[in-house]
């Protein structure tokens, strides 16, 4: 990408060094858990033991007789408010705290208010709940089952478990296709369920002044925007109303997907600051966090694949069996509950496919959040790319020819797939050309031949993913109503300085430098000169947040026409300054010239102080702007990743040896940070892949709800990623960009399978549903008769 | 409950207070304190958010009681910058982009500064081993690495 600034100015394409690091690595960061108010009292919580059980009695008489423990808040309590329910992002309704019934394990029955931290988890430990336990529904397939236990009796016309189901595209259609094909594949894929576990869990503190009336809530939250609105609509009829509503998300250790929706924690932390006018403190410990708060994934999909004998792709049908947990609380825009799934045809020219999704009520947490990926991307980019795999299997053909095959012509772009999406744009061929360039693709095939020959078990995966991501357009995507644009609002100051606001929010992909960057870009002002805000509803203008890769695509944008506004204006006020008309300026980053003169020039900086000291008679002083950005298209970012594992016969350990990731973002506003984000989606991928499960027994017990037993991937286990890229514009994008914050996470996962069943596959291995532990391969090696 | 007046040297001063049995050293540094850098990410001793140097070595301070440190040196993240200079490892975790949330930064860098007082010319499977303890949900540890790779060199 030729650079249009120099490393002075920093714009797009600069490895600027990070404007957040000078503070984090001086431990001077401010995480929400970090600040401390005066008089300000803290929140813990009492959780349910069983995932299914009436509420008998809840006493908290020995609770309230610690000294510094002031109140216990249960269900009565805020029934009293009628805050005792709440809405969940999906439109669902879910319990803020119980008054009869818990639904699920780890469930908020109760909390305890108390001057100290410890005192407040000493009241937890003293109060008493008598619970009457019921027989929990576990099992999705069997929630769904005719004749099933409703589950959901507080909402009058549910008859069933069903939470909702979704379709797109022409089931007939393609039944027909398939049934017509000279070859289908099928596959039972599950993914699942799966937690962010970001570093930081979630936290508030709400703090409200009863002199002003004013709610200010420190949280820990992707969208604080669209939160304000929702604690309006939800609590006005106790008085709160938006304008005296502040929401401020300060530093945040890790988001994924996990801090977009509203907790109960958070709502009975308001209500408790609301009832004692004081602030009260709540940070949830890591087991509550993996426990309560929304899981992802948890998707039974079965996919059939179609194909002629020469291995053209012809038809794609996907149903899946969606477990919900006890309430629908999917971050998804509204029109689409399965989020954007019917991004399954993937990478492929398919000209027929159906895709149907039954969404079910079961006895657990509520959820599930899009884990680093645009609403369901991942779901979709598995069934596709193990489905392409088993395919290749059957034909007896390689898994990186067949894709070649297959994939969507340069020339067909922007492409119009069969269940109605606009590609913007892609170069499939030459991502895929490039990674197998890199690894040695036909050099590793020979030795795996080699060591297959030995009795060794190597496999090389390939995943060639399409992402869609950066929702809007408004038209299409809203949550809650809201529509999905987002904005900007940068002010220059008189020496030339910049501060710029955001409606997204960081939870560390580095917004504080690229946004600069995309700024100094446009404005030609050093990326250095320009503060970056986010998060605080007070100053900062109305977005939807951070999540789905939107950043870039919708508020990236805003700030681009928001500079683009600022310099129209210094256009004029050079041209004041100049003595010449606007058409005779000419811009180069950071100055206008005169055509012809170029030693005739006004800088921006200068243009900027005369916007508040010698500005022209009839204009506006200042020089500020503000964009609310509304694409006309999703981006479609893509990328062909290969990796190389060894499997132990003796542990069924899987070690991935290389792993070379090619993306395509688009333009590239920071290379080291793309690489960083990069690096951080594979690792969110080999987990899933390998190691991360959140289970249940038959009692619904959760497992994998500490760190204890969700293994987070450690520096032993990761491998020293290869990352390259590709270049393929946005032809929509204002910049030429796309996103990138999420394609790992979508492409690593099938990429590590594939390579574990490439491993297997001539003993007759097809598929193995993730996490691919050590056990489940020992056993496959055991019942082959390989172990060693 | 019971109370013990404890005094520990903190990033070199010295520090007294009277505190319960039961309090953890990341609460006293948190909040009796009110050193904030060091993080708390888990509650079972596998996250190494709170890592801090407790007579020069690494301990997960969410498993160090309070009373524990009495009479010890404790050296936390706002102790890692002398004199208005970075320590290597803080200038190598800014250049080669080590960190992204930064809420696992302060941990992973204490344990990377023992890592280098015991071994100046770690491979790279030595610090990998070293921070294994250590958990970051960002960076994937490549970064990490390198960035250890060039306090390294400085500090040889």
């Amino acid at each position: 990408m030729e650079l249009k600034t120099d490393a002075k100015i920093s714009g797009m394409g600069h490895a600027m060094k990070r404007k957040e690091d000078p503070r984090l690595i001086r431990g001077q960061g401010r995480y929400v858990d970090d600040i401390q108010l005066p008089s300000m009292l803290y929140m813990d919580i009492v959780r349910s033991p069983y995932a299914y059980a009436k509420i008998k009695s809840i006493n908290a008489e020995a609770a309230l007789k610690i000294p510094g423990v002031l109140a216990v808040i249960t269900g009565e309590t805020l029934a009293k408010y009628n805050l005792h329910w709440m809405p969940t992002i999906s439109s669902d309704t879910q319990m803020v705290l119980p008054t009869d019934t818990v639904m699920y394990q780890a469930q908020e029955v109760a909390a305890v208010i108390a001057t100290e931290r410890y005192v407040a988890a000493d009241g937890v430990e003293a109060v008493e709940v008598d619970y009457e336990p019921l027989t929990p529904m576990v099992d999705p397939f069997k929630a769904l089952a005719k004749g099933a236990p409703v589950l959901r009796t507080d909402k009058k016309d549910q008859k069933d478990n069903l939470a909702f189901h979704w379709e797109a595209g022409d089931r007939a259609d393609t039944d027909q296709a398939l049934a017509a094909a000279e070859v289908v594949v099928t596959e039972n894929v599950y993914l699942p369920r799966i937690h962010v576990a970001s570093m930081e869990t979630c936290g508030c503190i709400a703090d409200f002044d009863p002199a002003q009336g004013k709610l200010t809530v420190y949280m820990t939250t992707q969208a604080p925007h669209a939160v304000r609105t929702v604690f309006a609509l939800v609590a006005g009829h106790v008085g709160l109303s938006e304008e005296r509503i502040r929401i401020i998300s300060p530093d945040i250790g890790g988001g994924f997907g996990g801090k977009v929706p509203v907790y109960p924690g958070y709502v009975i932390a308001v209500a408790a600051s609301v009832v004692i006018g004081k602030p009260v403190k709540w940070i949830e410990d890591r087991m509550e966090n993996l426990q309560a708060d929304s899981f992802a994934r948890d998707y039974h999909m079965k996919v059939d694949l179609g194909a002629r004998k020469d291995g053209t792709m012809t038809a794609l049908r996907i149903k899946t069996v969606a477990d919900h947990g006890y309430s629908n609380a999917s971050a998804n825009p509204s029109k689409f509950p399965a989020g954007l799934f019917s991004i399954c045809t993937g990478s492929y020219d398919l000209k027929h496919a159906f895709c149907e999704v039954d969404a079910a009520y079961t006895n657990k947490p509520p959820g599930g959040v899009a884990y680093r990926c645009s609403f369901r991307v991942t779901e979709a980019v598995h069934a596709i790319e193990r489905a392409t795999d088993a395919l290749a299997q059957k034909l007896g053909m390689d898994p990186a020819e067949l894709r070649m095959m297959n994939f969507i012509k340069p020339g067909q772009f922007p492409y119009k797939s069969v269940l109605g999406w606009e590609y913007d744009s892609g170069d499939y061929h030459t991502a895929l050309k490039k990674a197998m360039d890199l690894i040695g693709y036909d050099g590793l095939r020979k030795e795996q031949a080699e060591k297959r020959q030995r009795g060794e078990l190597m496999g090389i995966g390939v995943c060639s993913f399409t992402e869609i991501v950066g929702a809007g357009p408004s038209k299409h995507f809203d949550i809650l109503g809201l529509k999905m644009f987002d904005s900007a609002e940068i002010r220059v100051h008189p020496t030339g300085k910049a501060i710029a606001r955001f409606g997204t929010k960081s939870q560390g992909q580095g917004h504080e430098t690229t946004y600069a960057q995309i700024i100094a870009e446009e404005l030609g002002i050093p990326a250095s000169d320009i503060q970056v805000e986010e998060g605080d509803t007070d100053t900062a203008p109305y977005g939807l947040g951070t999540y789905a890769s939107r950043s870039t695509p919708t508020a990236g944008a805003a700030g681009a026409m928001a500079a683009r506004k600022i310099r129209d204006k210094a256009r004029k006020i050079a041209a004041h300054l100049l003595e010449v008309n606007e058409g005779d300026l000419e811009w180069e980053p950071g100055k206008f010239y005169v055509k012809g003169a170029p030693q005739k020039s006004k800088t921006i900086q200068e243009c900027a102080f005369a916007a508040y000291t010698n500005h022209p008679q009839g204009m506006e002083a200042g020089m500020e702007a503000v964009h609310y950005y509304d694409p006309p298209n999703l981006t479609f970012p893509f990328g062909s990743y290969i990796c190389v594992v060894d499997i132990d016969r003796g542990t069924g350990e899987v070690k991935v040896r290389r792993f070379v990731a090619v993306d395509d973002c688009g333009n590239i506003i920071n290379p080291m940070i793309v690489d960083g984000q990069i690096h951080g989606g594979l690792t969110q991928g080999i987990g899933p892949a390998l190691y991360e499960e959140i289970s249940y027994d038959e009692n619904g017990n959760i497992s994998g709800g500490s760190f204890l037993d969700y293994y987070v991937p450690t520096a032993v286990e990761t491998p020293n990623w290869e990352t390259a890229k590709t270049v393929t514009p946005s032809p929509h994008h204002p910049l030429g960009a796309k996103g990138v914050g999420e394609s790992a996470t979508v492409g690593a996962p099938p990429a590590i399978a594939n390579a574990v069943v490439d491993a297997l596959r001539h003993l007759g291995v097809t598929h193995i549903d993730i996490p691919i532990t050590p056990e489940k391969v020992w056993q496959i090696l055991h019942e082959k008769g390989v172990a060693e | 409950m019971a109370k013990h007046k404890i005094s520990v040297t903190v990033n070199g001063s010295a520090r007294e207070a009277e505190v319960e049995s039961r309090l953890l050293l990341v609460h006293f540094l948190r909040e009796t304190l009110r050193l904030t850098g060091t993080h708390i990410g888990c509650d079972t001793s596998h996250c190494g958010a709170c890592t801090v140097l407790l007579d020069g070595e690494p301990v997960k301070s969410c498993t160090v009681l309070a009373v524990q440190a009495d009479g010890a040196k404790v050296t936390t993240v706002e102790g890692l910058e002398q004199g208005g200079k970075l320590h290597p490892v803080q200038e190598g975790f800014t250049e080669k982009h080590g960190l992204q949330c930064g809420y696992c930064t302060p941990g992973m860098m204490m344990t990377s500064v023992a890592l280098l007082e015991r071994n100046k010319n770690p491979s790279e499977q030595e610090i990998r081993q070293a921070i294994a303890g250590n958990l970051c949900r960002c960076t994937g540890y490549v970064n990490i690495v390198k960035a250890v790779q060039y306090a390294a060199e400085k500090v040889r």
